[in-house]
């Protein structure tokens, strides 16, 4: 697999060129979610509930819909029922039922913000106005908002008949907790009793959200005949497509979907909010239709990820021998089943080598926004217990962290929790390259502190296809169907020009709509480069091979002869030296005369990707006026298997870890009493501004990914999971008070200092 | 509802609208004009995407009255790059690959732009507080920091 790392030096991967898709994107005319629109376009909004949990007992809206000016309004009434089954794999099935009632809701409202009609009219105020003419009776229940709460035996039920799944016999009493799972390697409460030492910490974690700046948007087209058609800031636009035709009951193909420009999503946008509602509207009224969510929707109706309670126990011998560790997660799934806990439990223990251990995950819906994906999902929670457990641990042994993570550092064969065996290097390369900084010994000041803490994240393969395309004057034009967030359009494009062996710059990457290039799943999970990447290659490994045939042709010789080099066809074996070399802008101009059209296409499911793992540590100050937290230096290493494009990579870890800045210092979701979210805007909700972090350094470690031709692991995850430990553990280092609750917020920083 | 008719300067060509008078001027902008570089990230003035110059002055569009601009020259990103040639600004920002997702990128441009006509000089530092006004979630701001002192140099050579 690995014959073009080996064979040959690398041009264009390894090097940082200007992205294809990036003068648009400065000038303005680049088109996001927000920024289509078509004649005769109608706007819509979504009417949402302002109670946390209340049955709906009557939708009225003839008089909005007597409004001049207003075209169509639907409620859940207008989708077809759903079959409640789980579908898929266990760590992200998904459930029709649940989504159709997410989308619009049916028998009750099951948090501030969930939504119930929505109206389509001739211009948003009039949509605006129709909304507030909707009349609702609800009849108002209890809610619950807190994961512990939600588990208590008297909480209030989201849905009275949930029966948890996992628990074997299953219990006889509904409760909110959706599922319970369990891993466990060898025999960890035997392991304990041998254990010199023990720590054990419970943690709780806010929820935060994805925080993109484009709030959701799609425009939307139907016809008469069932076909439609959908421009959406979506990770998957083929994600899109299956969800929104299942809940409308529409034939996948009758449904064209276009990847618009992205403005952020970070998991985000990997599910349907507004396309089914667009569509539906678009079906009823014959107009075109535009939703796009305000950011107080977006607070309110879409992601965030959970918040949780966790306990962690580890058992470690005086020498620095981790040999018992134990987690008990609670996440938050929102209203509707379906947390990242399932990721917690496997990834919270996976960069170590225990041989006993156990964790229990609790999948438990509360009436807030369901969870969606962010970032790594699910592995920064758990991270932030297990990484602030380990520091503990650390300083209980006197060790120091780094050491203390390289002595029990997963290896090549180590079990994982989950029965499978790591397959790959690279964890102990990334610790020894953080370890090796010039600043990790260097003297802190007064109220400084410093933290370690490291990161696991699986990375993806999965689906993808793309379509490869030679053009007459030898540039080529590679469509595929991953929607390109941080740069993708620039490494596929490297890995095109670098197989073919053309120029970067002769490579025009596109992201073809659902219709025009095969089945692609969503960009997440850290897979685009690696599978995308994959079937790029592959595809451009046929071209070659077909300009080789054209070769032949136009030598009249028999293609056996013919080798590809430095991006020319060449004679070979006995034919060598025959004939001068045939560059691809040669051969590509004999087209039609050697055979047609030379495109090539192809489609993998791939697998053998290689997990990501990041280590990081910073130094924090801590004032003791105010409890303010002050990153004051940040280094992240990462195994990123091969920078395709460094600063692209950089960029990624840069982002991740200032995510997480915000996650373990600011961000958080506030309720009042009532179950309404009171911090619904960026004015409150506060992420990181440039003058709150100093500039993160970003450590690239490249221990290349056998499994794939240029040895890509993927990079876009794995560094948002250590920042919240690494941080609280440097805040106990300035203050001696560890802090186990998420947000580290000046209040409770300084509440930790005076207890 | 009646509209009022503001008669304008955007981008250095004058510009007659129609607007409802609740209208804010990246409404105009985006929906009236369909000058959509200019971004809406929030409506409320926190997240910056939907920076533009007023006469020259730093503003948020989304809390700024489409009738406002009445008699005002407005700049959007749209009139950042001369004919054929890119800014300077902008060129940086590809260099530096300052931008991931781009959305924040139109609001950030203007904002930088604004700080390097009042101050060609500005450290890190100056540069981080004039850009606090816009958010980006996706760089760690890093590489825009970089790209704006960047071109701030080049600005100054090509001065001196
Ligand atoms: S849209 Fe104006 S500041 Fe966010
Ligand atoms: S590049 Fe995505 S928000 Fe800045």
């Amino acid at each position: 697999m690995n014959d073009i790392i080996s064979e040959k030096k690398l041009k264009v991967i390894g090097t940082s060129p200007d992205r294809p898709d990036g003068v648009p994107k400065l000038t303005g005319t680049a088109q996001y979610g927000a920024d289509h629109s078509l004649p005769g376009m109608l706007w819509a909004k979504v009417l949402r509930s302002p109670h946390a949990h209340a049955r709906l007992l009557k939708i009225d809206y003839t008089k909005a819909l007597a409004l001049p000016g207003v075209k169509g309004i639907i409620t859940s009434a207008d989708l077809p029922e759903q079959k409640f089954d789980y579908l898929g794999p266990e760590r992200v099935a998904q459930n029709f039922w649940h989504m159709t009632r997410n989308i619009l809701a049916r028998e009750k409202v099951l948090y501030e913000g969930h939504a119930i009609a929505a109206v389509a009219a001739t211009t948003s105020a009039i949509a605006d106005a129709a909304l507030k003419l909707i009349v609702v009776d609800y009849e108002i229940l209890p809610h619950v908002i807190d994961v512990e709460e939600a588990m208590a035996d008297n909480a209030p039920l989201l849905f009275e008949d949930m029966i948890t799944r996992g628990v074997t016999p299953p219990p006889t009493k509904a409760s909110n907790i959706s599922k319970r799972i369990q891993f466990q390697l060898g025999d960890p409460d035997s392991a304990f009793k041998t254990a010199e030492e023990i720590v054990e910490m419970h943690f709780k974690t806010a929820p935060v959200h994805q925080g993109y700046i484009e709030p959701h948007a799609c425009l939307a087209r139907a016809d008469q005949d069932g076909q439609a058609e959908v421009w959406s800031s979506s990770q998957g636009h083929f994600v899109i497509r299956t969800m929104t035709a299942k809940l409308l009951g529409m034939k996948t193909g009758d449904l064209r979907c276009h990847a618009s420009e992205i403005g952020g999503a970070f998991g985000g946008k990997t599910v349907v909010y507004l396309e089914p509602l667009a569509v539906a509207l678009s079906r009823k009224t014959g107009h075109p239709v535009k939703i796009t969510m305000t950011r107080e929707e977006v607070f309110k109706a879409s992601g965030p990820t959970s918040g949780a309670s966790m306990t962690i126990k580890i058992g470690v011998m005086r020498d620095g021998t981790l040999v018992a560790a134990e987690g008990i997660f609670k996440y938050q799934a929102g209203a509707f089943p379906g947390s990242p806990v399932m990721n917690g439990c496997m990834c919270g223990f996976a960069p170590y080598d225990i041989a006993n251990a156990r964790t229990i995950g609790y999948d438990v819906v509360c009436n807030r926004p369901k969870a969606v994906a962010y970032r790594a999902p699910g592995s920064p929670i758990s991270a932030f217990a297990v990484e602030s457990t380990m520091d503990m641990v650390a300083k209980r042994i006197g060790m120091d962290p780094i050491q203390l993570r390289l002595k029990n550092i997963a290896k090549i064969g180590t079990p994982l929790l989950w029965g499978a065996k790591h397959g790959h290097a690279g964890f102990a390369e990334t610790l020894q390259a953080l370890q090796k900084h010039p600043h990790y010994q260097s003297p802190l000041g007064k109220n400084q502190g410093r933290g370690v803490a490291v990161g696991y994240w699986f990375n993806g393969g999965g689906e993808s296809s793309c379509t490869v395309n030679v053009n007459e004057d030898g540039t080529v034009v590679v469509a595929t169907g991953s929607p390109d967030i941080g740069g993708s359009r620039a490494s596929t494009a490297q890995m095109a020009a670098e197989t073919l062996g053309i120029a970067y710059e002769g490579v025009r990457p596109i992201i073809a709509d659902t219709n025009s290039v095969g089945y692609t799943q969503a960009t997440g999970g850290s897979r685009v480069t690696f599978a995308t990447g994959m079937t790029v290659i592959n595809a451009c490994k046929k071209i070659i091979a077909e300009m080789c045939l054209r070769a032949a042709k136009i030598w009249k010789i028999e293609s056996e002869n013919v080798i590809w080099e430095d991006g020319s066809a060449r004679p070979a074996g006995k034919r060598a030296g025959e004939f001068p070399p045939l560059t691809f802008k040669e051969i590509a101009a004999k087209r039609t005369a050697t055979g047609g059209p030379i495109v090539a296409s192809d489609s993998v499911n791939a697998e053998g990707q290689a997990p990501g793992f990041s280590a990081q540590f910073c130094d924090v100050e801590v004032d003791p006026e105010t409890g303010a937290v002050k990153i004051v230096r940040y280094v992240a290493a990462q195994d990123v298997g091969r920078a395709i494009h460094p600063k692209y990579c950089e960029g990624q870890i840069t982002g991740g870890v200032v995510q997480g800045i915000g996650w373990a210092l600011n961000e958080e979701y506030i309720y009042n009493s009532a179950g309404r979210l009171e911090n619904a805007g960026f004015l409150d909700y506060r992420m990181p501004v440039a003058s709150d972090i100093p500039m993160i350094e970003a450590i690239l470690v490249e221990v290349p990914n056998p499994n794939h031709p240029y040895g890509v692991k993927g990079v876009a995850e794995a560094n948002i999971v250590p920042p919240m430990a690494a941080i609280a553990n440097a805040v106990h280092g300035a203050t001696g008070r560890r802090l186990t609750d998420l947000p580290m917020s000046p209040p409770k920083v300084l509440a930790a200092l005076d207890a | 509802m009646s509209k009022q008719h503001v008669t304008t300067q955007i981008n250095g060509n004058s510009v007659e609208f129609l607007c409802e008078t609740r209208q804010t001027l990246l409404e105009v902008l985006r929906d009236e004009l369909h000058l959509t570089g200019t971004k809406e990230g929030c409506g409320t003035g926190d997240c910056g995407a939907c920076t533009v110059t007023v006469d020259s002055k730093m503003v948020c569009s989304c809390l700024f009255l489409g009738v406002e601009a009445e008699g005002k020259s407005i700049q959007t990103i749209e009139g950042m790059a001369q004919g054929d040639k890119l800014h300077v600004l902008q060129r940086k920002f590809t260099e530096h690959a300052a931008l991931q997702c781009g959305i924040c990128t139109p609001g950030m441009l203007i904002a930088a732009q604004t700080l390097l006509e009042r101050n060609p000089d500005p450290t890190e530092e100056q540069t981080r507080y004039w850009l606090s006004g816009n958010l980006c979630r996706c760089t760690g701001y890093n590489q825009i920091i970089h790209a704006v002192l960047d071109a701030a140099k080049e600005l100054r050579g090509a001065k001196s």
